[in-house]
């Protein structure tokens, strides 16, 4: 491959794997204490961004005549309250900051990849450190923890609806129903059971579902920067006409299918932080509901 | 060498496996919906706005799970860790 069109390693798989590894930091014995310091990095500033924006329009809103940004967040903020007012009956006092700063978040988070993937590692790697990955969400970490955290949500607002000991009866009592003390004692560990894993399943499949989808679609945008680069080597290479509009045409392929995945991946991004924020407030709704 | 060679291809049957089936299953789940979608569309226009919200979101979520399929597929086709294994040993010896 021809160096400065080289961004890392000297295969295609090299390249990718490359740009999969995390800028890490131990901090403490084994692999537990490493943390990925560039996702951390990247979700804590685009939380504050996200959280100054919107605290910075609320203080400045006015009741006349709003600003252009001021008529954008309003918008924003009545468009999740009105989808939380369908799926949550009950105060919304709580529950509407919470699916706002989620839908936010993760939004800017995954704007990220709109920014193209050899940009972040190259400034990176000009400022001195080896690897950089940019987009929060494509690592199953920042998930997986948004998903605990909902978790931790979630039985809080089972307790505080039904109290620490109604929360522990339903544990044991839920799906499956029974009127004699005998069949209550039968039924209790396959409730049980079925409640835990129903309590868990919920927050896998939230952080596995954010997480594949950004994960994938980082790894197609890596495999169209790979076909660009190709094209690019087939015309620096100069050997004749074949490589000229071989190298052209896979230039041009790149061109066109990285333009057209960005578009669909304007949908994605978009609808997976959607998707998290509307099934967080589903099943915050769930967990206060009564059996 | 054979072992590895052994791996590289049962890996890469494995890759196509997933993703072709779960292609298969997302497409046909999302060809499903688009069509009961239309249909109640035709039947109930007044109604497309709020149909179509949940239909995106269906979407998303009938996706979902090939495109975990697709994620775990490309991360054994760049960084396979059955393959990994058996280069260390190899190397090893």
């Amino acid at each position: 491959m021809i160096d400065f069109l080289k961004a890392a390693g000297d295969s295609p798989s090299e390249y990718v794997t490359h740009h999969l590894k995390h800028l890490q930091v131990s901090v403490g014995e084994g692999a537990f204490w490493t943390v990925n310091i560039d996702s951390l990095a990247m979700s804590v500033a685009l939380g504050v961004l996200g959280l100054g924006l919107f605290w910075l329009v609320g203080r400045r809103a006015t009741a006349g005549v709003p600003g252009r940004l001021q008529a954008f967040i309003e918008i924003v903020i009545e468009f999740i309250d009105g989808q939380v007012r369908d799926v949550y009956h009950g105060s919304r006092r709580f529950v509407g900051p919470i699916a706002l700063t989620i839908f936010v978040w993760i939004l800017l988070m995954n704007a990220v990849k709109m920014i193209p993937v050899d940009l972040p590692p190259g400034i990176a790697a000009a400022a001195g450190s080896e690897y950089f990955r940019a987009v929060p969400t494509t690592d199953l970490n920042i998930t997986a923890a948004m998903a605990l955290a909902v978790l931790l949500l979630m039985l809080g607002f089972a307790v505080a609806a039904k109290g620490a000991g109604g929360f522990a009866k339903e544990l044991f009592t839920a799906p499956f129903h029974a009127d004699g003390p005998v069949m209550k004692l039968v039924l209790a560990p396959a409730n049980f059971g079925l409640n835990v894993i129903e309590y868990l399943s919920k927050p896998v499949s939230l952080a596995m579902r954010l997480f594949g989808n950004m994960y994938a679609g980082e790894l197609v945008f890596l495999l169209i920067a790979l076909l660009g680069m190709a094209g690019g080597n087939l015309l620096m290479s100069q050997a004749g006409a074949g490589s000229w509009i071989g190298g052209s045409l896979a230039f041009l392929g790149a061109v066109v299918a990285g333009a057209a995945w960005s578009i669909f991946h304007i949908l994605v991004i978009t609808l997976q932080a959607f998707i998290f924020m509307i099934l967080t407030v589903v099943y915050l709704s769930i967990a206060t509901e009564h059996h | 060498m054979e072992l590895i060679s052994a791996i590289q291809s049962s890996t890469a049957i494995a890759i196509g496996v997933i993703i072709g089936l779960g292609a298969l299953g997302a497409c046909l789940g999302i060809a499903i919906m688009g069509s009961k979608f239309l249909e109640s569309a035709a039947r109930q226009p007044e109604l497309v706005p709020m149909l179509s919200g949940r239909m995106f979101l269906l979407a998303g979520l009938i996706d979902a799970a090939f495109i975990i399929g697709l994620a775990i597929a490309l991360f054994f086709a760049f960084a396979n860790p059955l393959l990994s294994s058996a280069l260390t040993a190899a190397a090893g010896l």
